[in-house]
């Protein structure tokens, strides 16, 4: 290769410093930049740290005020992991998922296979029986290879087909879980799955199993919390590093535009099976840990409701935006545990009180797809970016690096000269274009 | 890869000839339809060759096929010494080709910084497990990459709307960025295809000047194809024209402006002949 060294393009370098690198400004240290927020939105920036510190201290909140939810908020941390990860798939790479719901089962079977006393990886003399935080290794492995499965004869198809076929796959599963009877248990589904054990030195504790620290009975559910929330907060993160990086950027090119994204270098068969996997591994992890919390599962968890109701979380929070995503997860799960049924509550003793027969007997969770049908109807009229749209971005932070205007060098600015033979032309504009073949 | 000794090359286009790109007899069809055949081309590394040719001629379909979008139904692409005939387009990119598009293609939902940096994919190497640890040599990628996209951002004179979406940019400054993401994958060959397309002239006057610039100032190769003649007479050193998917003549623009075949293509039979017009022959 004759040119060699990297990045020839710059080798003009007379450029000059008209622009003050934005590239380094926007790389400035995320704590600068946070302290910049913090002096400019003082009640926001107060506010987003109260929810911080709620989110942090949640199990002690839970008890000082007798709200009683922990258990309800826990599944609610798993949905909102399900969320991002689907996110990864739709949102980043533009990769309609119908089906991502079975990824979810199968981290919870795997789990359960390689936990549970009453799997089949326990009888027979096999002795692949393990703990839970191999099988949650595995559970991470073996969905990253089931996203590979599904995204191979995928690789091709584009919008609607694809949809239809990760619908099927997301059918296919369960079933095939139903099916299996003799090491599945089928619909009675399977039982007794092993909480995870923690043993650090002096620390010895199953998850979930009782009170912890001699604090009292309420304080059982707390180390499962802490655990979500860790495993939400890693999620976060591995989504914002994903989202700035040269994978990221390939699926989002890929999103916007397959040709020209092939065009730049971008090899679409590698880039749609990371996406696939990426996304796939969030969904096994969530199910495995899930299936833990739980202790059984049973193939009618994992069904299309799942699914639909995850994309509904997504494209209510904003796609792609990963604070949109935990907040659309967010408001439909405590939609669905904690909302219907405290407000279902409620209008039945006014029901009851006056006499309202419709009141009295009304059961919210039924309503749910109505709801949640009429919410994404109205999203779409009114807000169809999400509630927290993608590259939201603040104004204050493009206009710290605004240059001088004056002061950009700009090539295409005409010499003289061709000022000057400007005068000569005719001031036809030039908008010939051969409709042809362009795919 | 600087030494590609291992794969026999049975033709002219090596790093010594001096010829970049070789098309040999290449043909694609769609049905019934020859869009391109049997083209010959020889462009010789460091000079501006441009494809021009009335509307549907296979011009487009053409360029498809060097940059691997589509694959020839036969005949050959040779280029720096390999033989890219039916390579996928990543691969064709990652060897040194890259394109822009008649119709403007950029990530319209990324900002211009981005639209650069997707251009140097090929250029980069992190992985997913790179991209989720970062370790060092991941950060100093990325850095170097950033910067150099906003040098590539400066030569084009889009510096200061780094952070803007593409869609937010101006027609002219979209074209601009669509170059900027071409040259970010430090193309040997670069392929316009109507670079001028939609201009007013002065805007067109300055794409020109632009181009030139490209092929003094950094050596590269440039394949153009383009319908405003005064733009391809004034800055090709080779032309070769289409006409129903057949080459039917070639030189330099002094020529080929003065071959009666050419005006007869653009033009119609009756104008150089002085014979009665023909009804369109086959209409392809």
């Amino acid at each position: 290769m004759s040119q060699k060294g990297p990045y020839r393009a710059q080798s003009g370098g007379a450029a000059g410093t008209a622009v003050a690198a934005p590239s380094i400004a926007r790389r400035k240290s995320s704590s600068a930049q946070r302290r910049e927020q913090i002096r400019k939105h003082p009640i926001r920036s107060g506010l987003l740290l109260l929810l911080a510190a709620m989110v942090l201290l949640y199990p002690f909140i839970d008890e000082a005020f007798q709200f009683r939810k922990i258990t309800t908020v826990i599944p609610l941390l798993v949905y909102m992991i399900l969320a991002l990860g689907l996110n990864i798939v739709v949102g980043y790479a533009g990769l309609l998922d119908l089906g991502y719901a079975a990824f979810f089962a199968i981290g919870a079977y795997v789990a359960g296979f390689m936990t549970s006393p009453l799997s089949f990886l326990n009888a027979n003399g096999m002795q692949w029986y393990s703990n839970f935080w191999v099988a949650l290794i595995a559970a991470f492995l073996v969905s990253i290879m089931a996203g590979m499965i599904l995204g191979a004869p995928t690789l091709r198809l584009r919008g609607d087909y694809l949809a239809i076929v990760t619908l099927g796959f997301g059918e296919i599963v369960p079933v095939l879980f139903r099916n299996a009877d003799a090491i599945t248990y089928g619909e009675k589904g399977l039982s007794a799955i092993q909480k995870p054990a923690v043993h650090l030195g002096p620390i010895n504790f199953e998850i979930g199993a009782g009170p912890v620290f001699g604090l009292g009975d309420w304080s059982s559910q707390m180390p499962w919390y802490y655990f979500m929330l860790v495993l939400g907060i890693l999620c976060i993160l591995g989504s914002q590093r994903l989202y700035d990086s040269r994978v990221g950027r390939a699926w989002m090119a890929m999103r916007e535009d397959e040709i020209a994204a092939s065009a730049m270098g971008i090899n679409l068969v590698t880039t749609k099976l990371s996406a696939f996997a990426m996304g796939a591994s969030l969904s096994g992890v969530a199910g495995a840990t899930f299936g833990a919390y739980i202790g059984s599962i049973f193939p009618s968890q994992f069904e299309f409701g799942l699914s639909v109701i995850l994309l509904c979380a997504v494209i209510l929070g904003g796609l792609g935006n990963i604070w949109g995503v935990i907040l659309g997860g967010f408001i439909i799960q405590s939609f669905d545990r904690i909302l219907a049924p405290e407000l279902t509550n409620f209008l039945k003793g006014v029901g009851t009180k006056n006499h309202i027969e419709f009141l009295a007997t009304i059961e919210l969770s039924n309503w749910r797809y109505f709801i949640f049908g009429a919410a994404l109807v109205i999203m779409m009229l009114a807000r169809p970016q999400g509630l927290l749209p993608n590259r939201r971005r603040a104004a204050e932070l493009k206009a710290g690096l605004e240059a001088d205007p004056t002061d950009i060098h700009d090539p295409f600015e005409p010499t003289p000269e061709e000022q000057q033979e400007r005068q000569q032309l005719y001031d036809v504009r030039e908008l010939d274009k051969s409709p042809e073949e362009d795919r | 890869m600087a030494t590609n000794v291992t794969a026999p090359v049975p033709v002219a286009a090596t790093p010594s000839s001096g010829i970049l790109l070789e098309a040999q007899k290449l043909t694609r069809r769609f049905g019934g339809l020859v869009a391109v055949n049997a083209v010959e081309l020889q462009l010789k590394t460091g000079s501006i060759l441009s494809v021009i040719g009335p509307n549907g001629a296979g011009k487009t379909t053409f360029f498809n096929m060097i940059t691997g979008l589509i694959k020839p139904s036969s005949g050959k692409l040779i280029f720096d010494g390999e033989d890219m005939t039916g390579r996928p387009p990543h691969y064709v990119t990652k060897h040194g080709i890259s394109r822009t598009f008649q119709n403007i293609r950029l990530f319209q939902n990324m900002t211009a910084l981005e639209n650069v940096m997707v251009g140097m994919h090929s250029r980069m190497s992190a992985t997913v497990v790179g991209a989720l640890f970062r370790p060092p040599t991941t950060r100093r990628e990325e850095r170097s990459v950033s910067d150099a996209s906003m040098d590539i951002l400066r030569t084009v004179g889009l510096d200061a709307s780094w952070d803007e979406d593409a869609k937010n940019l101006p027609y002219g400054d979209q074209r601009r960025l669509e170059i900027a993401r071409a040259l970010a994958s430090n193309p040997k060959l670069l392929l316009l295809d109507e670079p001028t397309a939609g201009m007013n002239p002065q805007e067109t006057l300055v794409m020109k000047r632009f181009i030139k610039r490209l092929q003094a100032e950094q050596g590269l190769t440039i394949l153009l194809i383009e319908h405003d003649m005064k733009v391809v007479m004034d800055i090709s050193d080779h032309i070769v024209v289409l006409d129903y998917g057949t080459k039917i003549a070639e030189g330099a623009p002094a020529e080929v402006r003065a071959n009666p075949r050419v005006i007869e293509a653009y033009l119609g039979k009756g104008v150089t002949s002085g014979n009665p017009v023909e009804p369109e022959a086959g209409g392809a």
